[in-house]
C-alpha cells in the first residue's frame, strides 16, 4: 500500500465556468499512486468536466485552481500535452474509427514508422502483444465493426496503454457492456492495478465501484462532497455512496407499488423474426407472452438476447424481417405493417439508446414532445403551435421536466431530464400498450426513482407495460413479473415474488431448445 | 445586447447576416457614388437572381435532409427548350407552356426522387447522373441550337405590374402591394402577441412589439417608395413577386406544417424520425421531387427574363444555389437551415456580384471574392460549432460532438444548434 504522501495527481480548489454555469466550484481531488479512484455523482454534477480539465480538453487557464501531477505543477494546454505526461482518458463514446483494423485502431495518430510509411510488421507485433495484455484474442486486422462493444472497449485500453500511460481515466467504462465484460473489464483494471498504474474511473454502477475501488470521491452540484478510503478488503457501503451524491436519504431505490391488474391487454403468440440481412438467422424464434392492463412486465437477457430486436419488431415491424405470429390488443389480432399504424393502434416503443435513436438534439422540448403524433394537433397538415405548446407544458408538470421553458433545445437537458422528454413524447401518442427499453440507462439515482414513479402511475392508469432493462435488481424492484429471454427465445417467466438475479441469470443464459429455423 | 435579442427573437446569426446584407448594400452605394440603391439597380437585382433564389428555396429543403441536388441547372434548361419548342412548333399559349414545364420537372424529379428515396442511392449521385444527363437532353432536344419564347412568357422574367389609378407619384400596383403587406405584417406581430398572451407563455415587452412595427412600417415603406418611383413603366417586378409568394409558401411549409416538421426530423436524426413514425423514405421523395419542380419554375423564369432558350442556360446554377443556402446558415450534415436564410445568403452573393459589377470589376475578381466570402461564412459557422467541442469524438462527426458534451458543456453549444423552432 503507497504511503499517503506518494500523490500522483493532485487537483486543488478547480472552478471551472462556462457562460451562465458554474461547473465546477472549488473542487479538489487527490489520487494516490497506483491505487484505482472512482469519482461518482449524479449526471451533471461535473466528472465529466473535471476529467476534461484534468486531461487538457479545457486548457490551462480555462479554469482555476492548481493541477499538480507528479508533485510537479501542470499546464496542459492539450489533450497531446497531457498524453505525453502519460495521462490518457478513455470516454464514454468510443472514439474507434468502425470501417479500420484493431491494430489501424490501435495504433492510430502514433504509428509505428519505418523507413517508407508505416511498418506493418511490427504494428501487428507490437498490436498482438498489447492485445494479449487486455486478453483480446482476435486477429489484429480484424475490422472494428464486426467486434461487439465489449471487444471494442478492450481495443481502448490497448490504445491507451500502448501510450505508456501512468494515469488511466476511464468515463463510464461498462456503461455498455454487458455483465460478462464488464467483469472482465473489471479484472483487468485490477490486474494494471498490480502492474502499478493509477486509475481513475467515472461510474455509475455503485456496485462496481464498491468492487473495485480504493478510494471514492464523491462530486455534487460541481462541488466534491467527501472522499472515502476503503480499507483493504473491505466494501464501502452503496447507502452512503447514494446519500453523498444525491445530498439527501433515499429511504427505498424503488417506490412502493401495489400493482391493480385487470384483463390480458397485449398478447403475442409465435412470433418470429429473422435477421434483416443474414438470411438464415432467427433474432426471434417463436416468442408468446401476455401483458395485463396494469402490469409491468420485465424482460431480462443478456445483450444480443434479442429483447429489443423483439420490441422493435413488435413496433410496426420496424427491425428484421416478420416470418409468423399474431398480435392481440384486447383479444383483437392486429397487425401493424410500420411505425405509424403501431402508434394508431395505441403501441409506444421508448428506444434504448435516446441520443441515437429517440431524439433530435437539433430540435426543442416543445416540438419533440408532439413529434410522434404531429396529426392529433394538425388539422389540415398545420401545426396548431398553441396546442403544441399547451401540450409540452402538460407533460412539463406532469413528468417534472427541469427546464425554464419548453423551447429550450432538448441537447441543454440533462440525461434524466431528456429521457423524460422521450416519455412525454410517446405518453402524447396515448398508447395502450408501452414498451420501455433501457429506460433508466446512463440517468442518475434520482431521475431513475422518478422514472419508476412514472412507469407505477401509467400502469395504474390500465396500461401495459413492456420494460426491459440489463440490470436485474431493476427488474426486481420495478416488475410484476419478468420474462427471460436466451438466444431469441423466450426461456422462462417468473412471478417477481419468486425471482432472484440468480434464478433469472439461469434461464437468461439457458440454451433454448427450439429447433426453428428459416424456412 | 439583450434588447437586440428581444426584438429579433434570439437568432442572432440569422440576423448577423441581413446586417452584413445591408452593411454590403451600403458599402457599395458608397464605393460606387450611389449606384446600387437605386430602384432601377434594386429592380435588376431582382430580376437578375431570382432564379437562383427560387433554387435555393427547394435546395434547403434538400440539404436539411441531408442530401445535395446538383442537377438544378440541368433540369432548369431541359425543361426551357422543351417548352421553348413546344411554345413554337405546337403553338400552345404561355399558360399551357407553364403547366406543362412543371410537369415536366415533376417527372424528372419523380424519377431522381425514386433512385434516391426508394433505391437508396445519396443524392449526390443520383443528381450527378441527372446532371450530365439533363444537360444532354438540353442539347439533344434544342440541338444545341438557341430557341425564343413569345412576348407572354417574358413576363414571367422581366415583366412590370400595370398602371392604373389615379396619378399617385407611384406604381399603383407597388404602392397597393406595399400597403397590403405592411398591413398584413402589423397584423401578424399583434396576432402572435395575443397568441402568447393566451396561452401564459413568456410576452416580450410591449415596447418590442411596438418597435417591431415601427420596423416594419419603415422599411416597408422604404422598399414600397424605391420599387414605386423607378423609371415609368416599371414597379416590383413580377419574378420578385413570384419569389416573394415562394418565400412565403414555402416558409409556411416548412415551419407550420406537418410536412415540415418531418423534414426537419429526418435531417436531425433519420433513426428517432423512423421511430416515430415518420416515413423517411416518402419525405426524401417528396423533396427531391419539389426540388425539380422549382428547378423547372426558375428555370422558365430565366427563359422569360432572356428571351430565348439556350444550350447553355443553368449552368453553374446548382453552385450558386448551395453557396446561398450555406450562407444562409444550413448545416452540411442536415437538420438546420431556412428558406428565409437562404435567401439572405442568396442576396449576399447577389449584391457582391453587382456592386462589384457596378465597380468595374471583372468576373475574375467577382469569382474570388465570392470564393472568399462564402468559405469566410462557412468557416464563422464552424468555428462557432467547434467552441464547444468536447472530446476528439467531436473532431470526426458533429452529431458525436453533441452526445459526448455534458448537460452543462451543452450551454456552450446553444447558438451552434441555433434554437431551430425559432429558425424555421
Amino acid at each position: 500500500m503507497p504511503g499517503e504522501s506518494d500523490l500522483i495527481l493532485e487537483m486543488r480548489d478547480i472552478s471551472k465556468e462556462f457562460p451562465g454555469v458554474k461547473a465546477l466550484d472549488g473542487v479538489s481531488l487527490s489520487v494516490r499512486r497506483g491505487e484505482i479512484h472512482a469519482i461518482c455523482g449524479e449526471n451533471g454534477a461535473g466528472k465529466s468536466t473535471l476529467m476534461k480539465v484534468l486531461s487538457g480538453v479545457h486548457p490551462h487557464g480555462t479554469y482555476t485552481g492548481e493541477i499538480f501531477y507528479n508533485g510537479a505543477l501542470a499546464t496542459f494546454a492539450n489533450i497531446r500535452n497531457s498524453e505525453h505526461a502519460g495521462i490518457v482518458i478513455i470516454h464514454q463514446e468510443l472514439a474507434l474509427i468502425p470501417e479500420l483494423s484493431i491494430m489501424e485502431n490501435i495504433f492510430l495518430g502514433n504509428e509505428v514508422r519505418g523507413r517508407f510509411g508505416v511498418d506493418w510488421t511490427a504494428t501487428r507485433q507490437k498490436a498482438k502483444e498489447l492485445m494479449a495484455r487486455v486478453g483480446l484474442q482476435d486477429e489484429p486486422d480484424t475490422v472494428i465493426k464486426t467486434i461487439g462493444v465489449g471487444k471494442q472497449q478492450l481495443v481502448e485500453i490497448a490504445k491507451a496503454i500502448s501510450k505508456d500511460v501512468k494515469l488511466l481515466i476511464l468515463d463510464e467504462p461498462t456503461a455498455a457492456l454487458n455483465e460478462t465484460d464488464s467483469a472482465h473489464l473489471l479484472e483487468l483494471i485490477r490486474e494494471f492495478k498490480s502492474h502499478g498504474m493509477t486509475c481513475i474511473m467515472i461510474s455509475h454502477k455503485l456496485n462496481e465501484i464498491a468492487a473495485i475501488a480504493d478510494s471514492i470521491t464523491i462530486i455534487r452540484d460541481g462541488k466534491s462532497v467527501e472522499t472515502i478510503n476503503v480499507p483493504e478488503g473491505e466494501r464501502v457501503d452503496e447507502d452512503r455512496l447514494i446519500r453523498g451524491m444525491v445530498g439527501r436519504e433515499l429511504t427505498s431505490r424503488y417506490p412502493d407499488h401495489t400493482p391493480t391488474i385487470g384483463e390480458v391487454l397485449f398478447e403475442v403468440k409465435d412470433w418470429t423474426i429473422r435477421h434483416p440481412e443474414i438470411t438464415d438467422r432467427l433474432v426471434c424464434k417463436g416468442s408468446s407472452f401476455t401483458i395485463r392492463r396494469g402490469e409491468i412486465v420485465g424482460f431480462a437477457g443478456l445483450m444480443g438476447a434479442g429483447r429489443t430486436e423483439l420490441a422493435r419488431s413488435l413496433f410496426g415491424k420496424s427491425y428484421g424481417v416478420y416470418q409468423k405470429g399474431q398480435i392481440f390488443l384486447d383479444g383483437k389480432e392486429v397487425a401493424p405493417k410500420n411505425v405509424e399504424q403501431a402508434i394508431e393502434l395505441g403501441i409506444a416503443y421508448v428506444t434504448e439508446d435516446r441520443k441515437v435513436l429517440g431524439l433530435n438534439l437539433l430540435d426543442d422540448i416543445r416540438t419533440t414532445i408532439v413529434s410522434a403524433e404531429l396529426h392529433q394537433i394538425s388539422p389540415s397538415g398545420v401545426v396548431d403551435r398553441n396546442a403544441e405548446f399547451a401540450a409540452a407544458e402538460k407533460y412539463r408538470r406532469e413528468l417534472r421536466i427541469k427546464t425554464p421553458t419548453v423551447n429550450e433545445g432538448v441537447v441543454k437537458l440533462s440525461g434524466g431530464n431528456q429521457q423524460k422528454v422521450v416519455v412525454a413524447k410517446w405518453l402524447f401518442t396515448e398508447p395502450e400498450v408501452l414498451i420501455l427499453d433501457e429506460p433508466t440507462r446512463g440517468i442518475d439515482v434520482g431521475a431513475k426513482y422518478e422514472m419508476y414513479g412514472i412507469m407505477n402511475a401509467l400502469a395504474d392508469q390500465g396500461k401495459a407495460i413492456m420494460m426491459i432493462s440489463s440490470e436485474l435488481p431493476e427488474l426486481l424492484g420495478t416488475c410484476d413479473r419478468i420474462y427471460t429471454v436466451s438466444q431469441g427465445a423466450i426461456t422462462g417467466c417468473l412471478d417477481v415474488a419468486d425471482a432472484t438475479q440468480e434464478s433469472l441469470m439461469r434461464l437468461m443464459t439457458l440454451i433454448p431448445n427450439t429447433t426453428l429455423n428459416a424456412a | 445586447m439583450e434588447a437586440l435579442k428581444n426584438l429579433f427573437g434570439g437568432s442572432l446569426r440569422q440576423f448577423g447576416m441581413l446586417f452584413v446584407l445591408v452593411a454590403l448594400a451600403i458599402f457599395f452605394h458608397l464605393m460606387t457614388g450611389g449606384l446600387v440603391i437605386t430602384p432601377t439597380n434594386l429592380m435588376n437585382l431582382l430580376n437578375g437572381n431570382s432564379y437562383i433564389l427560387v433554387l435555393a428555396i427547394g435546395m434547403v429543403m434538400v440539404i436539411v435532409v441531408g442530401h445535395i441536388d446538383l442537377s438544378v441547372g440541368s433540369v432548369a434548361a431541359f425543361v426551357g427548350i422543351v417548352v421553348a419548342i413546344a411554345m413554337r412548333d405546337w403553338g400552345i399559349p404561355w399558360w399551357a407552356g407553364i403547366l406543362l414545364g412543371l410537369a415536366l420537372g415533376a417527372v424528372c424529379g419523380a424519377i431522381q426522387g425514386v433512385f434516391v428515396a426508394y433505391v437508396g442511392i445519396p443524392g449526390f449521385i443520383v443528381t450527378l447522373a441527372g446532371y450530365m444527363f439533363f444537360r444532354g437532353a438540353n442539347q439533344f432536344v434544342g440541338k444545341s441550337l438557341t430557341v425564343p419564347v413569345p412576348k407572354d412568357f417574358q413576363y414571367l422574367g422581366n415583366g412590370y405590374l400595370p398602371e392604373w389609378g389615379p396619378n399617385t407619384g407611384m406604381n399603383n400596383s407597388t404602392l397597393l402591394l406595399g400597403l397590403v403587406a405592411i398591413a398584413v405584417l402589423i397584423f401578424m406581430q399583434l396576432q402572435q402577441r395575443q397568441a402568447l398572451i393566451k396561452i401564459k407563455a413568456d410576452v416580450p415587452p410591449f415596447w418590442v412589439t411596438m418597435v417591431r412595427i415601427g420596423l416594419i412600417v419603415i422599411v416597408g415603406g422604404w422598399l414600397t417608395w424605391m420599387f414605386g418611383t423607378g423609371r415609368p413603366g416599371s414597379s416590383f417586378p413580377v419574378p420578385g413577386l413570384i419569389l416573394v409568394l415562394l418565400v412565403i409558401l414555402y416558409s409556411f411549409v416548412t415551419g407550420r406544417m406537418v410536412t415540415g416538421r418531418h423534414i426537419y426530423a429526418v435531417g436531425g436524426n433519420r433513426l428517432a424520425a423512423e421511430l416515430s413514425g415518420v416515413n423517411t423514405k416518402k419525405v426524401y421523395f417528396l423533396v427531391m421531387l419539389n426540388m425539380s419542380v422549382l428547378s423547372a419554375f426558375a428555370g422558365m423564369m430565366f427563359v422569360g427574363r432572356s428571351t430565348a432558350s439556350g444550350p447553355f442556360d443553368g449552368v453553374g446554377w446548382e453552385l450558386d444555389a448551395i453557396a446561398a443556402v450555406f450562407i444562409g446558415g444550413a448545416a452540411v450534415s442536415g437538420g438546420v437551415g431556412t428558406v428565409v436564410g437562404s435567401m439572405i445568403g442568396g442576396l449576399v452573393m447577389a449584391v457582391l456580384n453587382n456592386g462589384l459589377q457596378l465597380m468595374s470589376a471583372g468576373s475574375d475578381v467577382t469569382q474570388m471574392i465570392k470564393g472568399v466570402v462564402l468559405l469566410v461564412a462557412v468557416a464563422l459557422d464552424v468555428w462557432q460549432k467547434n467552441q464547444g467541442r468536447a472530446s476528439i469524438t467531436g473532431m470526426f462527426t458533429r452529431s458525436k460532438e453533441i452526445t459526448t458534451t455534458t448537460p452543462t458543456e451543452t450551454a456552450l453549444i446553444e447558438d451552434q444548434v441555433a434554437n431551430p423552432g425559432e429558425l424555421r
